[in-house]
């Protein structure tokens, strides 16, 4: 399997929910399969889905999901103890680890190679990380929204990406209605 | 009350409920001071690139943010300023320690000094300097504005102020 594919057969369940989308092609084929206003797409800014994820769901009640990838992990590793020490039982971080920076060519990463980001996660200090084949994310991410814990999810998959169009939306507008959203539900 | 404490309560007044921060020894009374106030949520950061992401979401959350750091991480967070901060139109105070200005003893310092204020005009970032312990009677009004106007904003203190109000 390779991201497309666990994200294909996640979206019944995260739809609905409140997701920061890692920057590059993971944001463009969540928009292309499932565009919602509940998505905050990264057009930018490589590496701080997490952060950004974080940062919200420490600042309302709604379970947060944080869709990131090995190589923006990787770019901002200090995202890792500030998560362990600063728990958020609504936030999610689903990172879909397939050993390569897909968005710049499948150009592999170290994770690929020695480094296990699951034990750098629990290294850090988080609690309640999990590391799982791609087949087995769905089911995985669904008992973490059921559990009301944080959790880390390293979800081993394949490198490779779909055709995708780029967003054509406003990044004021994804932002506005993301916060739309969210002030509703809060 | 200590001008340090009167700019936290103008944080609170203007509703600033998520901090994050990354030290310099300049800032080290207001983050003690902030890390003890339980009106306001302080969320250390390893990296302020990371910090204004945390910002970011917390903005996106309802609560007003703020980062506080020094002017050396100006450089680290120039493409989250660009493509996060500015490109999303979201508002974000960055209290800014201005290392490097007369009164400062480490040379090395000086060299991002020179820099920090160029840069941030490049940026097109609102800037203010607080010099005088007077100049932070404007940090409210300050505040304000940068909420208003759903930009990243800048305020350098330097060390003649820190040194000033201690």
């Amino acid at each position: 399997m390779i991201r497309a594919d666990i994200l294909k057969e996640i979206i019944p369940i995260i739809s609905d929910k409140l997701v920061v989308s890692n920057i590059g092609l993971p944001s463009q084929e969540l928009h292309m399969l499932d565009d919602q206003p509940t998505n905050f797409y990264m057009l930018g800014t490589m590496g701080l889905a997490s952060s950004i994820g974080l940062g919200l769901a420490l600042s309302q009640k709604e379970t947060v999901i944080a869709i990131d990838g090995d190589g923006s992990v990787l770019t901002n590793f200090g995202t890792l103890p500030t998560i362990a020490n600063n728990v958020a039982n609504n936030f999610i971080l689903l990172i879909i680890d397939n050993g390569s920076y897909g968005s710049t060519g499948d150009q592999p990463t170290y994770t690929g190679g020695k480094t296990s980001l699951a034990k750098v996660a629990e290294a850090c200090g988080c609690d309640n990380v999990v590391e799982c084949q791609a087949s087995e994310t769905k089911e995985i991410l669904e008992a973490a929204i059921q559990g009301k814990k944080m959790t880390i999810i390293v979800s081993k998959c394949q490198s490779g990406n779909i055709p995708v169009p780029v967003i054509d939306i406003d990044p004021a507008v994804i932002r506005y209605r993301f916060m739309e959203e969210i002030k509703a539900r809060n | 009350m200590s001008i340090t404490q009167n700019m936290l309560n103008a944080m609170v007044q203007n509703n600033i409920e998520f901090v994050t921060t990354v030290p310099c020894k300049q800032l080290s009374g207001i983050i003690e001071l902030l890390e003890k106030d339980e009106r306001i949520l302080h969320v250390p950061s390893n990296k302020e690139d990371e910090g204004m992401g945390l910002c970011a979401g917390a903005y996106m959350g309802g609560k007003r943010p703020c980062i506080i750091m020094q002017n050396t991480a100006i450089g680290v967070t120039i493409n989250t300023l660009v493509t996060l901060i500015q490109y999303y139109r979201m508002p974000l105070p960055i209290l800014i320690s201005y290392r490097g200005e007369v009164g400062e003893k480490v040379q090395c310092q000086v060299e991002m000094a020179v820099h920090t204020k160029a840069l941030l005009e490049q940026l097109k970032i609102p800037t203010y300097h607080f010099h005088e312990p007077k100049d932070a009677n404007e940090f409210d009004g300050i505040l304000n504005h940068t909420f208003m106007a759903k930009k990243p904003v800048a305020i350098l203190t330097d060390a003649n102020f820190w040194s000033s109000i201690s």
